[in-house]
């Protein structure tokens, strides 16, 4: 659905994006990660036709982009850094405007599609007020709506849940699901990494403009060989356990060279009780925060970065 | 596209209020002149709303210009629209469209609504015509001009409005050139407008004479030939053809710059 070969942007000296091969395949829930200003979004600009790449090829839906576009992107759904609309109109009027805009679709037709756009973003009662009276999450469901107007094969999102409440974040996740099961595939990016765990299927991280990693999503959480256990009788437990116990934290233990069940007919057998056991997994976020280095938006006084951070993808300026 | 940008334009309060704004100035100006009898004598309007027309759409015009592109940007709909999609090309006709209905219809509203109080307040017998034309030193030399039938100031009026006209919209052209490259609505419009008060200042230097025949400003104030007995052509012609010019090169400039920038807003 998406395929870039060594994409590359360049914004005068900053190199924003630096050979990037993304693969998105039809069907993917993909999550696009990296920290604030690693090139997310300036990639989603890119596959969109808005910014031109300073070398390599975008493949959207097949098809070459920008040359394409014209083809491509009536079948393309995009929210790009939150959402917009004209303040003094109401949302209705303002698909209205978004549906006719481009090659139209049937005139006919047009009321009935801003209704179920509006529907499946649970916005179907709206009524005539103007946009500059909506809440930051009614804006953020009628941009998703403008979005899912033409029932686009191919979702592009930027942060979709930016704004809502846990219920709202609930419902669109649900939504996204819903349409991906239906065969549509779902391209987004976010920061919150535990949403992205819940809805991909598979992820991308960027930093500093480099893809650093894309895989399956089950594929990046092993078990770690470690085992976590809750006990209100952690004390004796340690003590039962010693020299397997690496941490503790209250009455959370974690144990090292032994796998769950073994460990809970051992505590059960020795009388001890068991709140909670299971195998530890390393998370989405610490793999996020292992692979990416500082967002763009922290500026420390020393202009070196930690030793432990991957080199600077701008440190060929002249 | 055309016709997503006119409902756009016909449904946006600040069209509708711009408009108002400028009717609202030939009004004042006929009910200051009809109230204190110290103005020219009856008839006097056409000469007078030009004036009025010319001066007063200025402003709107460039902010209505120079908002077509980086309005859209700072709304952060342009790229809404681009990826739609709607072509580049396109979307700058559409634009360029919607400001030209703009131009031409807040002209044609004010000279109606101009045309309307003067018949009004001043009635629309003949008028006499100086040779020199303007509305300044007619009031002491009308008697030495001829007279003119209303189809004859209806005709000369819609010359003159079609003049007016089509040097706003080498105005446009400018404003919507700068909306290209920036940004910022009022930036372009404010670069319109410091343009053409550069151009006026041009073309009141004399030392600046060489330049004077290319400027955008040169022959603004030609529409009042069409009051001349007979008609003085050669400005007029030399006023459409330079205006015409002013409007291919910076659309031209803005379909070049728009069609290959990085939309980042």
């Amino acid at each position: 659905m998406i395929v870039t070969r060594g994409l590359t942007k360049r914004f005068g000296p900053v190199l924003a994006v630096d050979q990037v091969d993304l693969d998105v395949r039809e069907g993917d829930r993909f999550g696009f990660l990296g920290p604030n200003g690693s090139g997310k979004t300036t990639v989603i600009r890119m596959l969109l036709g808005l910014v031109f790449a300073t070398s390599g090829e975008i493949e959207v839906l097949g098809k070459p982009i920008p040359s394409r576009v014209r083809e491509v992107l009536p079948r393309v759904g995009a929210l790009v850094e939150g959402p917009s609309a004209y303040g003094h109109l109401s949302g209705r009027a303002n698909l209205a405007l978004i549906d006719a805009a481009g090659r139209a679709g049937g005139r006919r037709t047009r009321r009935h599609r801003v209704d179920e756009a509006l529907a499946q973003v649970g916005l179907a009662g709206i009524d005539g007020r103007p946009v500059r009276k909506y809440s930051l999450g009614m804006r953020q469901r009628l941009g998703l709506a403008a979005a899912l107007l033409r029932a686009p094969r191919l979702l592009v999102l930027d942060e979709p849940t930016n704004g809502l409440d846990p219920q709202g974040i609930r419902e669109i996740r649900d939504l996204l699901v819903r349409l991906n099961e239906a065969g549509t595939t779902v391209f987004l990016s976010s920061h919150q990494l535990a949403e992205v765990e819940q809805l991909c299927t598979r992820v991308g991280i960027v930093n500093r403009g480099r893809l650093v990693l894309q895989a399956e999503l089950s594929a990046l959480r092993p078990v770690t060989g470690r085992v976590i256990v809750r006990s209100p009788d952690a004390d004796r437990a340690a003590a039962e356990l010693n020299g397997q116990v690496a941490s503790r934290d209250g009455d959370q233990l974690v144990v090292t060279g032994t796998d769950p069940a073994a460990l809970n007919a051992r505590l059960v057998t020795a009388g001890l009780r068991v709140i909670e056991i299971r195998p530890e997994r390393s998370s989405l976020e610490d793999l996020v925060l292992e692979l990416t280095g500082p967002g763009a938006d922290r500026i420390d006084r020393d202009a070196g970065q930690p030793g432990d951070h991957p080199p600077p993808a701008t440190g060929d300026a002249p | 596209m055309i016709r997503v940008e006119l409902v756009k334009l016909v449904r946006r309060p600040r069209t509708w209020a711009s408009i108002l704004l400028l009717c609202a100035l030939p009004t004042v100006v006929a009910v200051f002149i009809a109230v204190t009898h110290v103005a020219p004598s009856p008839g006097q309007g056409p000469a007078l709303l030009s004036a009025v027309l010319a001066n007063g759409t200025l402003y709107p015009v460039s902010l209505m210009a120079g908002d077509a592109i980086a309005g859209e940007a700072t709304s952060g709909m342009l790229r809404y629209l681009l990826a739609r999609p709607v072509g580049r090309t396109r979307l700058l006709a559409a634009k360029l469209i919607s400001v030209i209905a703009y131009v031409l219809g807040a002209v044609v509203l004010v000279a109606v609504t101009g045309y309307a109080t003067g018949a009004g307040l001043f009635g629309t017998k003949p008028l006499l015509v100086t040779p020199h034309g303007l509305a300044a030193s007619s009031i002491a030399t009308s008697l030495s001009g001829t007279p003119m039938t209303p189809a004859d100031i209806a005709m000369r009026t819609l010359g003159a409005v079609a003049f007016i006209g089509v040097s706003m919209l080498g105005v446009a052209a400018i404003a919507l050139f700068l909306s290209t490259l920036t940004d910022s609505s009022l930036g372009a419009a404010l670069g319109a407008l410091a343009a053409l008060i550069t151009s006026g200042v041009l073309v009141a230097l004399n030392s600046a004479a060489v330049v004077s025949p290319y400027l955008p400003t040169r022959y603004w104030l030609a529409w009042a030939d069409f009051f001349r007995e007979p008609i003085l052509w050669r400005n007029i012609e030399r006023g459409f053809a330079i205006q015409g010019v002013y409007v291919v090169v910076f659309v031209a400039a803005a379909w070049a710059n728009f069609a290959t920038k990085d939309v980042t807003s």
